[in-house]
């Protein structure tokens, strides 16, 4: 099985049943992809699949259908994204294992969306669970991360 | 050591010790008069150094030993060493450290110097305010009870500056110039005509030195790094996916472990047949642990899956059968021979009862999972030269010793090395996961065995935050709250916490009414009566402990009171308040939210609340709508004493987490358990609050007290009455039982 990571093309020999989370973490290596729940009920392990945002605790290696971006390959501590540059800004994390959902999410978000309201915020980021409580920096950040984008 | 005695008495004192290439400066812990089972080495008169600066040719590190579990503790921890020390935070490594007597008990040198920081009275009240209970704990390097800051704000500060004088010493001696010439910059030492020795040159003079004593330590207006806001050390990490979490941890050869447990908590393992486990792919073997069966394999999913894959037989469990069965047992210890404490008891209660209407009400609250959102794991490696573990935790000194006899070693052959936990909120100050991997490890030598939890057996076998029920009955008078009797009754969280470390607590557990004996309301007739109900579900810390439950029953009977008596909630807490330092608190928190009482118009209103917990006075207002698609919680008003505030923006993220923890508990979160299985095992049933359901928090800290707190805790007990006055207000709803969502709706 071929799966495209972060501009990077692994040949893998796995059960096409393993969810893409454990493909990535245990047999790819990529860490920053976080399990919490298993059943997409936290978010933790928020990836884009081309562009996409989605939980990769529900997707199985075998029906993975494009280029997979995590965290870690959506900006780097040289290279920032706007969003990862808007949740140093608002030192969002506490204890931070949330966090790299919460940025998939809003990085996504943001692709479609320039300037989401209130609502549009809440509406994207309802599923992605924090649970120290990092709510208003997250809203901060996201809004921060849009006019930083806008701005280009 | 005729010293010892007059030393004994003081806090702490600074000391420093030769290390291969350097020096270390940290404080001399003697041996305590309590009895502590893990200082058995120790002889009366000597003392282990806990180290926090370290120098060497390398470079300076600083040592942070208490757990961060998301708190930002090992970033505040270095600030206040670096304060002192002139380091750039920059520049240092930081280092969590090793459970300290492992490396660092040593027979205290007679001259050890003493330290007498001109701060004295301070650091006795910093130091001592906090429960002994939690002093306790502190003795044994337990992360907990807020006291990070209280602990570190002296002693910190202090090893800094004893280790930056003594460095200007032997600059002094090796530039031939007076130490008051010299000054200190980015660990440097900087002479008058710009010579700059490092840190780094000085170690090994500063290894055969005296520490430096009689530092004073520097006046808060001259602060560099603390009570501004800092760009935690963290943040890059934790903003990239670049951070390494305990169950991140890796090592060349390592193998996978996942654990089937007992369904119901406290049950075990009758028999088990794991062939069909065996046969699956990349599956190395299966053993019993305690409380279950571990399978080992090559990946994370392929154990767990392997986990499931198991046959067992299980022993039942000893907890009632029904939830109605523990509430029962609750009820039952409203009674003399179950009486735990009275420690308040002012007026004549019983007097006061007859006289005017009674008012009375029951509430409760429910066992809750602690369910941080990195489900626990552990790395252990049986090796010939000892063991190594990796894992999250707030209680090194408990894993090291309970890996030490899984493995039949010396305590000082494990090595524990605590790594970056994903949250915890209490749950890390047990070690099930460490022992349970240790019971593998010793069955595979040589092979670093990794046991993860699955979210399911995390939430399932937490030991949870105590189910707790309260009677309230009280009478009022020309408007005015008269008498207010409150009786609380839990089994003790302590002692089944600390009865899986094999220790016994006891005398009268001070948690059973944490929250509500010390609140500091001068009510006339006032008793606060704890009683102690038979061990149902085994309990552990849970965020704020007692006062998580009591915050909430004391300030749910004052609330029920104030209503009687027509009063306004806050102008009659105002009235009754017997604390200047509280008094300060009730008023900011009015002046911050604009109260004018408690109703805001059609279908909106405000509540109030406020808990003394840790020392920390905390007071927050709920502002709540009823909308058609259920209610909203539109703003939070915060203000809390906390001596010092050493970083606003931390302080500020802290206290949000703690309102967002308290209120989503009190929303929609319980554990009930069916013949002792956990009934709520992932996410999807216990909830907590989302992004969407996130009110507006405002934050303010205030610095009126002499006392530095750390605010980890207190924001949670205020949280769920506030919220509870606020519905009420709104509504007309009376709640008196978590989790709301059992009586109104939530918008989603």
């Amino acid at each position: 099985m071929q799966l495209t990571v972060d501009g990077k093309t692994y040949d893998l020999d796995v059960e096409g049943e393993m969810p893409l989370l454990w493909v990535l973490r245990d047999e790819i290596g990529i860490k920053g992809v976080k399990y919490g729940c298993g059943v997409a009920a936290c978010g933790a392990c928020t990836v884009h699949i081309d562009g996409e945002a989605v939980r990769s605790c529900q997707v199985a290696a075998e029906d993975v259908w494009g280029a997979v971006t995590t965290i870690n390959g959506l900006g780097s501590p040289e290279a920032l994204h706007a969003v990862q540059a808007a949740w140093v800004t608002h030192q969002v994390a506490q204890c931070g294992y949330c966090q790299s959902g919460q940025m998939m999410q809003a990085a996504a978000l943001l692709a479609e969306v320039a300037a989401p309201s209130d609502s549009e915020i809440d509406e994207a980021m309802r599923g992605n669970l924090c649970r120290c409580g990092t709510y208003p920096r997250i809203r901060a950040a996201v809004k921060t991360a849009a006019k930083t984008l806008a701005e280009g | 050591m005729g010293k010892v005695k007059t030393i004994a008495r003081r806090s702490f004192l600074i000391g420093s010790a030769a290390i291969a290439g350097g020096v270390a400066f940290g404080v001399w812990r003697y041996k305590t008069p309590y009895a502590n089972p893990l200082e058995g080495g120790l002889r009366a008169g000597e003392a282990a150094l806990t180290p926090y600066v370290k120098i060497d040719a390398t470079g300076v590190t600083l040592i942070t030993p208490r757990a961060d579990k998301g708190q930002g503790a090992y970033h505040v921890q270095a600030a206040l060493i670096a304060e002192e020390l002139d380091v750039d935070l920059e520049a240092v490594k930081i280092d969590p450290g090793p459970p300290d007597r492992a490396y660092w008990n040593t027979a205290l040198a007679p001259e050890v110097a003493e330290f007498s920081a001109p701060q004295e009275g301070f650091v006795r009240d910093a130091l001592t305010g906090v429960l002994s209970s939690v002093m306790k704990f502190a003795g044994l390097q337990i992360t907990g009870g807020s006291t990070t800051v209280p602990d570190g704000f002296v002693k910190l500060r202090a090893a800094g500056a004893s280790a930056r004088e003594t460095l200007k010493l032997a600059a002094a001696a090796r530039l031939g110039v007076e130490a008051s010439a010299l000054r200190t910059e980015a660990g440097r030492v900087i002479a008058p005509d710009g010579t700059a020795l490092t840190y780094e040159e000085l170690a090994a003079d500063v290894a055969k030195m005296k520490p430096v004593q009689d530092v004073a330590l520097r006046a808060p207006e001259g602060w560099r790094y603390l009570g501004k806001p800092m760009q935690r050390l963290d943040i890059l990490a934790k903003s990239t996916g670049t951070q390494a979490y305990g169950i991140d941890f890796e090592i060349e050869g390592m193998a996978h472990a996942a654990v089937k447990l007992a369904p119901a908590q406290g049950g075990g393992l009758l028999s088990y047949d794991a062939s069909a486990a065996l046969a699956m792919r990349g599956v190395r073997g299966a053993y019993a642990v305690s409380g279950g069966v571990a399978v080992v394999a090559d990946n994370t999913w392929r154990a767990f899956q392997a986990a499931e894959a198991v046959e067992a037989e299980w022993r039942a469990s000893a907890m009632p059968a029904s939830m109605e069965d523990h509430w029962a047992a609750l009820e039952a210890a409203f009674v003399p021979s179950h009486q735990d404490s009275r420690v308040r008891d002012y007026g004549d209660v019983d007097a006061a009862m007859v006289d005017g209407a009674l008012v009375t009400a029951d509430y409760r609250a429910p066992y809750l999972a602690h369910a941080p959102l990195e489900p626990v794991s552990a790395c252990v490696r049986v090796g010939e030269d000892g063991v190594d573990v990796w894992t999250g935790t707030q209680i090194p000194r408990f894993v090291q010793a309970n890996v030490a006899k899984i493995a039949g070693v010396e305590a000082a052959q494990v090595r524990v090395h605590v790594l970056m936990m994903g949250g915890s909120f209490g749950h890390r100050l047990e070690d099930d996961v460490v022992r349970q991997a240790a019971e593998v490890a010793v069955q595979m030598r040589g092979v670093p065995v990794k046991l993860t939890y699955s979210r399911e057996t995390d939430m399932a076998h937490d030991y949870t935050r105590q189910i707790a029920m309260a009677k309230m009955r009280g009478t009022v008078k020309d408007g005015r709250v008269e008498a207010y009797d409150l009786s609380i009754a839990m089994p003790s969280v302590v002692v089944s916490q600390m009865g899986r470390q094999g220790l016994s607590v006891p005398g009268p557990d001070s948690q059973i009414v944490a929250g509500a004996f010390e609140q500091p309301f001068a009510i006339p007739h006032h008793r606060v009566t704890g009683y102690r109900a038979d061990p149902l579900a085994p309990l552990s810390s849970w965020r704020s402990v007692g006062a998580s439950t009591n915050g909430f029953f004391y300030n749910l009977g004052l609330e029920e009171l104030i209503e009687a008596a027509g009063a306004d909630p806050l102008e009659e807490r105002l009235r009754l308040v017997s604390d200047p330092l509280a008094k300060q608190v009730l008023e900011a928190v009015g002046e911050m939210s604009g109260w004018d009482g408690p109703r805001m118009g059609a279908r909106r209103g405000r509540g109030v609340a406020m808990t003394r917990s840790f020392g920390v006075h905390c007071a927050e207002v709920v502002e709540v709508r009823d909308t058609d698609a259920g209610l909203v919680i539109d703003k939070v008003y915060v203000a809390a004493e906390v001596g010092r505030v050493l970083d606003p923006v931390s302080f500020e993220n802290q206290v949000q987490g703690g309102v967002v923890f308290g209120l989503g508990h009190a929303m929609n979160c319980e554990i009930t358990y069916e013949n002792g299985v956990a009934e709520q095992q992932n996410f999807d049933s216990f909830e907590g609050m989302r992004l969407s359901q996130c009110p507006e928090i405002v934050v303010r800290g205030l610095e009126n007290g002499t006392s530095v707190r750390g605010v980890g805790e207190p924001p949670v007990p205020p949280a769920a009455p506030a919220l509870a006055a606020a519905i009420h207000a709104a509504t007309g709803v009376r709640l008196r039982e978590m989790p709301f969502s059992k009586f109104v709706e939530f918008a989603g």
